[in-house]
């Protein structure tokens, strides 16, 4: 039972229905051990970011076996899997979605607070600490439309490690950002895998981004090449 | 589930969208306002038409009708025993008017727990006589004091008082019969009963219920002097009124009484049946525009939540990616639907009770009603249950629709489409 893995998948295999029957991810077998940086390259269409979403158990709707932390999550209840998203995934996406009824310190605790481990305080130290750790920290109290897309991102990163998350994935988290503010995500991610050992996992078609990492997994049509 | 959380982002979210909220917290307010305002009016309205009827019939009415005998001599021979009979030309048997030993069945009746006071009356059918014209009346020969305490008599007199009738000869007559003949108070009437006695009372008060019919034919003496103009000893008594602690039990009070006096006996909602199902209508129809008006409020509230679950689709989506299941998405949305309804509720309450409060001061003088100065209201307290039950359904119904709709929003699809 101990081991390494923070992500494993037996098997793993997923249909398109629409407009025909058509097999995006080809009996995938992938396992991501704890602390690696890893990226996912891939061309359009070749299943790289469905496989992310396979990976995060939003999308449930495939065949095989999915384990996170040795746990297997396949066939789990909607309330279940929404669980295991809040305790040990954080997610990054292309978009930042921030909601824009709450200030930035809000927005980092609010997987916190569904968590609801830590008190009140505690997590807003915490929410302040990983804004620190961002460069955020003067713009804890603004509203969300008051900051700039890289620094929306850097919010977005904040909210996905305020549980201290398994894993971080990330799907093209660089994709909207220009290239130095591209580089200054790289460069925050790369720091919490070389300080806090942190599992990370990011789609990218960013060739630049992706062989800056630990582990590139290339795909193509729905298989894995490398 | 963290309802604290739920309900902090609802408030968050209706905080964004505050015044498409508002319009629709207002729909619900209009609602409950018009639904209370409209239902404690009717009620008011129901109870004024119910008193002036109800509250002058006895719950139970005790009294020897005018029928043919139901024991037919030709049913007691024994030759004919097994025939079917057929008798034409039946006439009504005159047992008399006077209820046998009154006085004894008084005394049996003012010792059963069910009942609140009992009531003795006389009355008759005389003319009352002024100068050369003769109107029709009734003479009622009351019991002073139970007579006021079952149905409160002296509310309708509006000139001199009941007690005033505890002299001799003297009589209360309907303001109507006063107003055709003329007559003030102090005056003497004459009044020539059927069996042809004439008798000269004064007049100590004048009577006015509202109804025409029976102000301008009804008066009222004392049981004595009724007894005594009709020539009768003072025994003699036409009907024995009864009101019932549980009011509900009349009817049953009634057979009862008929069986163990042998008396006809007529329960009040038979004398009044027309009353109840007026009563019964227009609370239908009340209750029917306030729940009307809340479906339209309701529709409103469904069309504003289905804007903002469109509108906030992004926002549903990472809540759901950051660990907020199907159901807590649900109940946030519920939350919302029922804070819209709650406050939109209480608001309605307070201006239904304003409203109540406006039409209860509005004047409303009319010939018939004279004890009524202002449109009724009546102001209870299961109209505003009724009410705030009402909003709170409404809303959750208007708002499970967008919820559950919520709830099964696909994260995957939002956050791939972008």
């Amino acid at each position: 039972m101990e081991n390494n893995k923070v992500i494993e998948t037996v098997g793993l295999t997923k249909y398109f229905y629409d407009p025909v029957k058509f097999q995006v991810i080809k009996e995938i077998n992938l396992s991501i051990d704890h602390g690696e940086f890893v990226s996912i390259v891939g061309k359009s269409g070749s299943g790289k970011s469905t496989l992310l979403y396979l990976l995060s158990t939003m999308d449930t709707d495939y065949e095989g076996q999915l384990f996170i932390h040795n746990e297997l999550v396949t066939g789990q209840i909607d309330s279940k899997l929404a669980k295991i998203r809040n305790e040990k995934i954080g997610f990054v996406f292309q978009f930042h979605y921030l909601l824009m009824e709450y200030n930035v310190l809000k927005n980092v605790m609010l997987p916190g607070f569904k968590l609801g481990k830590y008190s009140n305080e505690e997590l807003e130290q915490r929410a302040m600490g990983h804004l620190k750790t961002l460069g955020m920290e003067n713009h804890a109290l603004k509203m969300t439309n008051q900051l700039s897309g890289g620094e929306k991102q850097r919010v977005a990163i904040a909210r996905a490690l305020i549980n201290d998350p398994l894993v971080i994935m990330g799907d093209e988290p660089t994709g909207n950002l220009d290239r130095k503010n591209g580089d200054l995500v790289f460069d925050i991610l790369n720091k919490l895998t070389e300080d806090f050992n942190q599992t990370i996992l990011v789609v990218t078609h960013d060739t630049d981004f992706a062989n800056k990492t630990d582990r590139i997994i290339t795909m193509e049509d729905g298989r894995i090449l490398s | 589930m963290n309802f604290k959380l739920i309900l902090n982002i609802a408030f968050h979210l209706l905080k964004a969208r505050l015044k498409q909220s508002v319009i629709a917290a207002v729909g619900v307010t209009f609602g409950i306002a018009m639904f209370i305002a409209l239902v404690s009016f009717m009620n008011g309205l129901n109870e004024l038409l119910d008193g002036l009827m109800l509250n002058r019939t006895p719950h139970v009415l005790l009294y020897n009708e005018v029928k043919p005998s139901e024991n037919q001599p030709l049913d007691l021979s024994a030759n004919y025993k097994n025939n079917t009979n057929f008798i034409k030309s039946i006439k009504p048997k005159d047992r008399g008017k006077s209820i046998y030993n009154g006085k004894e069945i008084i005394k049996v009746l003012k010792k059963d727990k069910r009942i609140i006071d009992v009531a003795p009356k006389v009355t008759s059918s005389v003319l009352f006589n002024s100068g050369t014209i003769e109107i029709s009346g009734f003479v009622n020969g009351i019991d002073m004091e139970a007579e006021d305490k079952l149905f409160k008599i002296s509310d309708y007199i509006k000139e001199g008082k009941v007690t005033d009738l505890s002299q001799n000869n003297s009589i209360i007559i309907g303001k109507g019969l006063a107003d055709k003949m003329l007559l003030t108070v102090g005056d003497i009437i004459k009044v020539s009963t059927s069996n042809g006695n004439l008798a000269s009372l004064k007049i100590v008060g004048f009577s006015q219920l509202g109804i025409a019919e029976i102000d301008n034919v009804m008066s009222y003496t004392s049981l004595g002097t009724a007894q005594k103009i009709l020539g009768q000893p003072k025994n003699y008594i036409t009907d024995i009124q009864l009101n019932l602690y549980d009011k509900e039990t009349a009817a049953a009070v009634a057979e009862e009484f008929h069986k163990t006096f042998n008396l006809d006996a007529m329960d009040y909602e038979t004398a009044n049946a027309q009353f109840e199902t007026g009563s019964t209508v227009r609370s239908i129809i009340s209750y029917s525009v306030g729940i009307v008006l809340l479906i339209v409020a309701g529709f409103g509230i469904y069309n504003i939540l289905n804007m903002m679950i469109y509108e906030k689709m992004d926002s549903i989506a990472i809540l759901k990616a950051t660990g907020f299941s199907g159901n807590d998405v649900k109940w946030i949305f519920i939350s919302l639907s029922i804070i819209i309804g709650f406050t939109g509720g209480v608001f309605g309450l307070f201006f239904g009770y304003i409203f109540s409060i406006i039409i209860d001061n509005i004047p409303f003088e009319t010939t018939s009603l004279p004890t009524v100065k202002t449109y009724p209201i009546d102001y209870n307290v299961i109209f505003y249950v009724i009410g705030i039950s009402f909003a709170l359904c409404t809303t959750v119904v208007a708002g499970l629709f967008p919820a559950l709709k919520a709830s099964k929003v696909d994260p995957v699809e939002i956050i791939r489409g972008k």
